[in-house]
């Protein structure tokens, strides 16, 4: 099922959560809403959901103005941040609660089998009979997916999945998400605000912030080819440094960068902590130790150079540096943002 | 010599001499001011013996009212949860202008006198007020008869339930019935099936509550009723008037059923304050449920 | 304004506003209705009138006193139940709750019995020249006995949730007990016990079945407010009983508007999320 937003907007009270955001999500694909707190990204995915109404705009379902359809006939499986499982139902029962209300009537023979179906797909057998309040969060959280999966919806939306979650069950459970994504190809919707989520799981990343979309792309487009000084600074590290550009050009203590399509002005150059390098002398940009931080696989150095940037990047853990040297930092690889 | 080994630092307050002092003077006014009153109630009833006990209850007029006090609480208390259930859904899962006002209203009745409250029920209900004549147009009895009785219990306990329920509901948000919504359940599916159960035990808190208090509702029921002895006299009505015809054993008789009721009434709060209604939902802090193992995937 | 979302809008807030209008509003709104038709010579007249004066202050007095009486006590029977435990602690937070779910005319009866000058206490304290029953302190008994679990419950809460990190960071810094008590606990309690207070204290100012047995009930001594309107409409003098009574709701109003303002107050000190 294709979804598509057009111009959608969500105002509560005198707040704008959501500007004019318009959005193609291909059906089978996995999207996923990386921003910061208050971005609207989960405004977004309930307005998909028909948990919030818009104040403007359109949402398509296929062909179909879902706009003002209520979210009991949208056809949508939706897994809530919390789980929302229903306490006082055990696991079979929680299941089956799509089923048992649906308008197309399935004899209670059905509804057990398709219960032992869906646990088997979560990987959950045998758990039908235990009360919410007996599972671990994780255990938790798939069967919140196998309940929106028993009304076969059109479309999976899934509101900070693992948000509440330790790390390694994290990181076990996007693994999980993906193979079931790939077993059942329904068009998928996630919203997070960790990026290295977004960026193993999703088909397609959408960034936003402020309610508006900053950049969307493959994970590797987004990665590789940052539009804008947001995305350089929320996606991963990132050191900057303050130039001026003239006739594309950012011009550092080191030499030139080419900085295409930046207009002439005061501009930042942003660089990854693994495109610095460090060196006593040779070319580069003059700088003074103002660090060094000692980790298991690597040494960090905290620099500044004559001007006030501060630079943060690892060298090699035998690297003889210490708090106080002077050296020169070179910088492999750039991108030039104006500022302001 | 043996050193004394406390478990934990004490507490502040938590010396010998200050427990002991403070429990004391509790202890001993609690005994003068609420279990006195207790005791006394049973002492006074069979004051002059099982026999004049047993025949004042046994009398036709007691067993009228008990009988008219049974009724009023089997009416008013019914709408009044139905009341409450309706109020605690329409404010806590929903957002509309004027919910604030709405619910000092609610709250309004609990701070009234029940002898304001009986006297505003004449001017709306009584010859001299909003609907008087057109009620004895019709020779329709409100006031001085049973659905005068029920009004005015029905304003006095109207808060009971919607308090004790809309805390909770705030508390429990409306992620669980917007996660039954999407997965295609009506409104009444919704309610009846993810609501209701885990909100029982306070709607049944709110219950009892509204139930002790119209049955020994006072003030306003004088107001309203006419005291007319043998048919429009609640039990605590012919309380009065048997104390005031110097009938004390009777009227302590009497008395001794309502306590009877308001000590089952106590233990049933007690119950389900066990189970998270009353004081349990409304505590500042709430707490959150338990979480599991977040460790096993 | 947001659309909502999930569905029985209508349907409840239709009963709701149905029901609260016909059984709330409407009385109160006769009332009102009433006491204004009167004009305000007359209501004037009937609102200060020696005998109705005369009402206010053994009201007011006698509920001011039971309410710093309980203030005392409520505070003292909240702390211990919270904070010790003895043999019997269960029996006495049940008995809290006593004067709650006793109807108040069997309350009155029996707080009579109890005070009377051959009750068991009046009796007791009837060679020592003291009188309760048929005096002001009757009523001022009755009406700590009515008003004690509003106390009692309001703080309750707070004090079970009162962090214990804050009382040891107050001994680690060398304070004894009455200080950390008087500078760390109190002022923590200070919102809810004001909310408790002044909804006892409006308790205290309604409060009719309780009082009229042990007050004595003398014009212009021992009758309260609420009395003097039952009395005037057993006089079949309306226009009366309507002022005065409109005189309870003002008051009573108002006492509604200072308790929700301490208790929001209460909840902004307590809440930790």
């Amino acid at each position: 099922m294709k979804i598509r937003l057009d111009n959608v907007v969500k105002t509560f009270d005198t707040f704008r959560a959501v500007h004019g955001v318009s959005l193609d999500i291909e059906s089978g694909e996995l999207v996923a809403l990386l921003g910061p707190s208050g971005s609207g990204k989960t405004t977004i995915l309930r307005m998909v959901a028909g948990l919030e109404y818009s104040n403007g705009g359109h949402i398509y379902f296929g062909d179909q103005d879902a706009t003002d359809i209520p979210v009991r006939d949208r056809g949508v499986g939706f897994v809530f941040q919390h789980y929302a499982l229903f306490p006082h139902m055990t696991i079979g029962e929680n299941i089956a609660f799509g089923m048992t209300v649906s308008k197309r009537k399935r004899s209670s023979q059905e509804i057990a089998e398709r219960v032992a179906n869906l646990l088997r797909l979560v990987k959950l057998e045998g758990l039908q009979d235990r009360f919410p309040a007996q599972i671990s969060g994780g255990q938790r959280q798939r069967v919140a997916l196998a309940r929106a999966l028993s009304v076969d919806p059109k479309v999976l939306l899934l509101d900070e999945p693992f948000g509440a979650l330790d790390a390694n069950v994290r990181r076990d459970l996007r693994r999980w998400l993906r193979e079931i994504h790939g077993e059942l190809g329904i068009t998928t919707l996630f919203v997070t605000h960790d990026q290295e989520e977004a960026l193993d799981l999703a088909d397609r990343v959408v960034i936003l912030n402020e309610g508006r979309i900053i950049q969307q792309g493959t994970p590797e487009e987004v990665c590789r080819q940052p539009n804008s000084a947001f995305v350089m600074r929320f996606l991963g590290d990132t050191n900057s440094l303050q130039t001026v550009v003239k006739d594309g050009k950012a011009l550092l203590p080191a030499g030139e960068i080419d900085a295409p399509g930046c207009p002439d002005g005061p501009a930042d150059v942003f660089v990854r902590p693994n495109d610095l390098d460090w060196a006593p002398d040779g070319a580069g940009i003059p700088a003074d130790v103002r660090q060094v931080l000692d980790r298991p696989g690597n040494r960090r150095i905290i620099a500044a150079t004559r001007n006030g940037d501060v630079l943060e990047f690892d060298v090699a853990p035998e690297t003889a540096v210490h708090a106080g040297d002077h050296g020169m930092v070179h910088i492999r690889r750039a991108k030039v943002f104006a500022r302001g | 010599m043996h050193a004394v080994h406390h478990k934990k630092p004490p507490r502040v307050g938590d010396t010998p001499a200050i427990r002991r002092t403070l429990i004391a003077i509790v202890l001993i006014l609690g005994a003068f001011l609420v279990l006195a009153p207790l005791i006394v109630i049973g002492a006074q009833a069979f004051s002059e013996g099982i026999k004049v006990f047993a025949a004042a209850i046994a009398h036709p007029d007691t067993l009228h009212a008990i009988f008219l006090t049974v009724v009023t609480a089997l009416i008013a208390v019914p709408i009044n949860t139905i009341f409450g259930v309706a109020a605690a859904w329409a404010i806590t899962k929903f957002d509309f202008p004027g919910r604030r006002l709405l619910l000092v209203v609610i709250e309004i009745p609990f701070s009234i006198s029940p002898i304001v409250a009986g006297v505003a029920y004449l001017f709306v209900y009584g010859l001299q007020g909003l609907f008087g004549p057109l009620l004895d147009a019709y020779s329709i009895k409100i006031l001085f008869a049973l659905p005068g009785i029920v009004l005015a219990s029905m304003f006095v306990t109207a808060p009971f339930v919607a308090r004790e329920l809309i805390p909770l509901m705030q508390a429990q948000g409306r992620d669980l019935e917007e996660a039954a919504t999407s997965l295609g359940a009506s409104g009444w599916r919704t309610f009846f099936s993810v609501t209701l159960p885990n909100i029982r035990w306070a709607m049944l808190y709110g219950v009892i509550l509204c139930n002790a208090r119209v049955m020994g509702e006072f003030g306003a029921v004088s107001v309203v009723s006419g005291n007319i002895r043998g048919q429009t006299n609640t039990l605590p009505l012919h309380i009065e008037l048997l104390y005031h015809d110097y009938q004390t054993a009777g009227a302590f008789a009497a008395a001794s059923i309502l306590t009877l009721i308001a000590i089952v009434t106590i233990i049933a709060k007690v119950a389900l304050e066990r189970r998270g209604a009353g004081r349990a939902s409304r505590r500042p802090n709430l707490v959150s449920p338990a979480p599991a193992s977040e460790t096993a995937p | 304004m947001r659309r909502n979302v999930l569905p029985g809008l209508r349907l409840s807030l239709g009963v709701t506003l149905f029901y609260v209008g016909l059984i709330v509003v409407l009385p109160l709104a006769a009332l009102v209705f009433k006491a204004a038709s009167l004009g305000p010579y007359d209501y004037w007249a009937i609102v200060t009138s020696p005998r109705a004066l005369a009402s206010y202050r053994v009201t007011v007095l006698s509920a001011l006193a039971a309410t710093v009486f309980n203030l005392f006590f409520g505070l003292a029977l909240a702390w211990v139940l919270t904070r010790y435990r003895f043999p019997g602690w269960r029996f006495v937070d049940a008995l809290v709750d006593l004067p709650f779910a006793l109807p108040t005319a069997v309350a009155g009866i029996a707080l009579t019995a109890l005070f009377s000058a051959n009750g068991w206490f009046g009796g007791l304290l009837a060679p020592l020249g003291i009188k309760v029953a048929y005096t002001p302190v009757g009523i001022i008994i009755a009406m700590i006995f009515t008003s004690l679990p509003f106390i009692v419950r309001t703080v309750q809460p707070v004090l079970e949730d009162l962090d214990p990190a804050l009382e040891e960071a107050a001994q680690s810094l060398g304070g004894g007990d009455w200080t950390i008590f008087r500078k760390v606990i109190l002022p923590l309690l200070t919102p809810a016990l004001l909310a408790g207070l002044s909804l006892s204290f409006a308790r205290a100012l309604g409060e009719f079945g309780a009082i009229i047995f042990i007050a004595g009930n003398k014009p212009m001594e021992t009758e309260i407010t609420a009395l003097l309107i039952f009395i005037r409409l057993e006089e079949y003098d309306y226009q009366a009983a309507a002022a005065i009574a409109s005189v309870l709701l003002i008051t009573a109003f108002a006492m509604l508007a200072i308790t929700n303002l301490l208790q929001a107050r209460a909840l902004r000190y307590t809440v930790r999320n």
